[in-house]
């Protein structure tokens, strides 16, 4: 009972580090809390929604959610804080800016797609498999392999390409970093890119996994998963990963032996204890505000 | 001609004219210092040089292409990169990446080789790779190439920052007062570093206010003072300049000494 509900939690939560990664992927280089996170996700669950609606088939349903989202990304880095970075805004701009922009995202949802919830289709059924005398459905299972993947892939990207060490050098040092000659602009707009990469390939996850889609879905995905990069230490890739299945399995357990309603209160205080031991997360750095 | 040539470059900040029409050129194969008191805008015309700063008025030639006013990163793709007087590597990244950076614009693939890793792309990482470990063991800095750059002693960081811009394959590299903090020793060896690498046949630039430091390695000096370009000549010749002792001593210098005596 109890291995069967840290499995379930271990599913869950690769999804919220999928999220969580999302926003250290953005928080490493612009120090900028990407408010934003969550509508971005809702926003690629919908790309894929109307993309099975025209039946193009799951598969391609998962690219067109990941294209359009990130580009979605890419766009608001262009049009909305590119400009505000040039004009040396305060970081405290750009927040309040992206707290608009996550609304006007829900907004246009709304009216493209309308307030009521969506019936998703179920992404994977092959019936139930059983590791380690635990019954795990099928789709849970593939949640968990595509969520992996894609953390491994980002993980090659950031860490074994020339594209990931620009990124890397801009988070350590942006104004060294565009005198040695790399294009720190083009490295954030591809972050960005990344960031709602990440986003959509959650958002179509959890779309699947409740098969149900609302423009509201990416609040509470979206706190969980900033959550779970803040237990993680933001800013620090695999602490968001350890972070997200930290939140998902407390949240499994509460549900198993407290009752659904202590759903989220649980995350949260196990949030809480970590941070009061570890005040900059699981593997964060000690300063990050260091220039 | 001239590897880099600087056409009367002035830099106005608001009402202060913190450069006036400074001129002077580097060639190929030298070690070049401009020199002056702390305040006197050296640091400025390196800003206006590495594309930091808009040059108000004049023009900055390299390899007979003008560069002034353009984006840092073109300038390094045109062949100039720098160190800087606070050191900035990147801390939590070792060593070798550190050189890979400055390597970062001459790598070529695109974002399908990288997708399916193909033959260009794995042959280019590996070449890249192997050209850092080259440059760091010529550096001898051969041993720290899995190091953390910020657990590396003072000289070596240097010293990493300077193979991090000969990485960029820069023909001319700047040195923005690289004995900025160390003592008589370290900035002893780290001449000889320099002297080193112009046998090695890289071109440079050297900024610095200590001039002892410059006296025995460059083959030509400029003096700036007050934005303005006072003196220039060679070494011994500037030891002499009856204008660059005034610059550095003050004008009542000797004869308060004098007093002092009496």
């Amino acid at each position: 009972m109890l291995l069967e509900q840290i499995l379930n939690g271990v599913m869950l939560g690769m999804v919220y580090a999928l999220i969580a990664v999302g926003y250290s992927l953005v928080f490493g280089i612009l120090r900028l809390l990407n408010m934003a996170h969550g509508s971005i996700f809702a926003f690629g669950a919908h790309m894929a929604l109307f993309a099975v609606a025209m039946q193009w088939g799951m598969p391609a349903a998962f690219v067109f959610s990941i294209l359009m989202t990130g580009l979605l990304g890419m766009a608001m880095d262009r049009v909305i804080l590119a400009p505000l970075r040039a004009k040396n805004a305060p970081n405290i701009t750009c927040l309040i800016s992206v707290i608009g922009v996550s609304y006007i995202i829900q907004n246009m949802l709304m009216i493209c797609f309308d307030s009521t919830k969506k019936t998703f289709p179920k992404l994977f059924d092959f019936g139930n498999v059983e590791i380690f005398g635990v019954t795990l459905t099928s789709a849970q299972i593939m949640m968990f392999l595509i969520a992996l993947v894609f953390l491994v892939i980002l993980t090659i990207i950031v860490n074994k390409t020339k594209i990931g060490l620009a990124m890397r050098a801009s988070r350590e040092n942006s104004k060294a970093a565009n005198l040695m000659g790399i294009d720190v602009k083009k490295v954030v707009t591809f972050t960005f890119f990344l960031s709602g990469m990440c986003a959509a390939v959650a958002g179509v996850l959890v779309s699947g996994y409740y098969q149900m889609v609302y423009c509201t879905m990416g609040t509470d995905a979206g706190l969980k998963g900033f959550s779970a990069a803040v237990l993680g230490g933001i800013g620090v890739l695999y602490g968001s990963v350890v972070g997200g299945i930290v939140v998902g399995v407390a949240e499994a357990l509460a549900v198993a032996f407290l009752g659904g309603s202590f759903r989220s209160a649980i995350a949260y205080v196990v949030l809480f204890l970590v941070l009061l031991i570890r005040p900059s997360g699981l593997f964060g750095k000690d300063n990050i505000d260091k220039v | 001609m001239a590897l880099l040539k600087v056409n009367e470059i002035t830099k106005v900040f608001g009402g202060l004219i913190a450069v006036e029409d400074v001129s002077f050129e580097v060639n190929q194969g030298e070690i070049v210092s401009i020199i002056g008191p702390n305040g006197a805008g050296k640091t400025t015309i390196f800003n206006m040089l590495t594309g930091v700063y808009k040059v108000n008025k004049g023009t900055v030639e390299f390899e007979g292409k003008e560069i002034q006013n353009k984006a840092p990163r073109e300038i390094v793709k045109a062949g100039m990169a720098r160190t800087f007087q606070n050191i900035r590597l990147f801390p939590t990244m070792r060593v070798i990446e550190n050189v890979l950076v400055g390597d970062h614009i001459n790598i070529q693939y695109n974002f399908l080789d990288l997708l399916f890793r193909t033959k260009k792309f794995r042959k280019a990482e590996k070449e890249a790779a192997q050209k850092a470990i080259d440059l760091l063991e010529s550096l001898e800095l051969g041993d720290q190439i899995n190091n953390y750059a910020k657990n590396l002693p003072y000289g070596m960081q240097r010293k990493l920052e300077i193979a991090r811009a000969i990485a960029t394959n820069a023909k001319l590299i700047i040195l923005d007062e690289p004995a900025a903090g160390m003592n008589p020793q370290e900035s002893e060896e780290l001449m000889k570093f320099i002297l080193k690498l112009r046998q090695n046949g890289h071109t440079i630039l050297l900024i610095e206010h200590d001039m002892s430091v410059v006296m025995n390695i460059s083959d030509r000096i400029y003096v700036i003072d007050h934005g303005r370009k006072i003196a220039e000549g060679l070494p011994a010749e500037i030891a002499r300049d009856a204008q660059v002792i005034r610059a550095y001593l003050g004008s009542g210098g000797v004869e308060k000494d004098a007093e002092q005596d009496a």
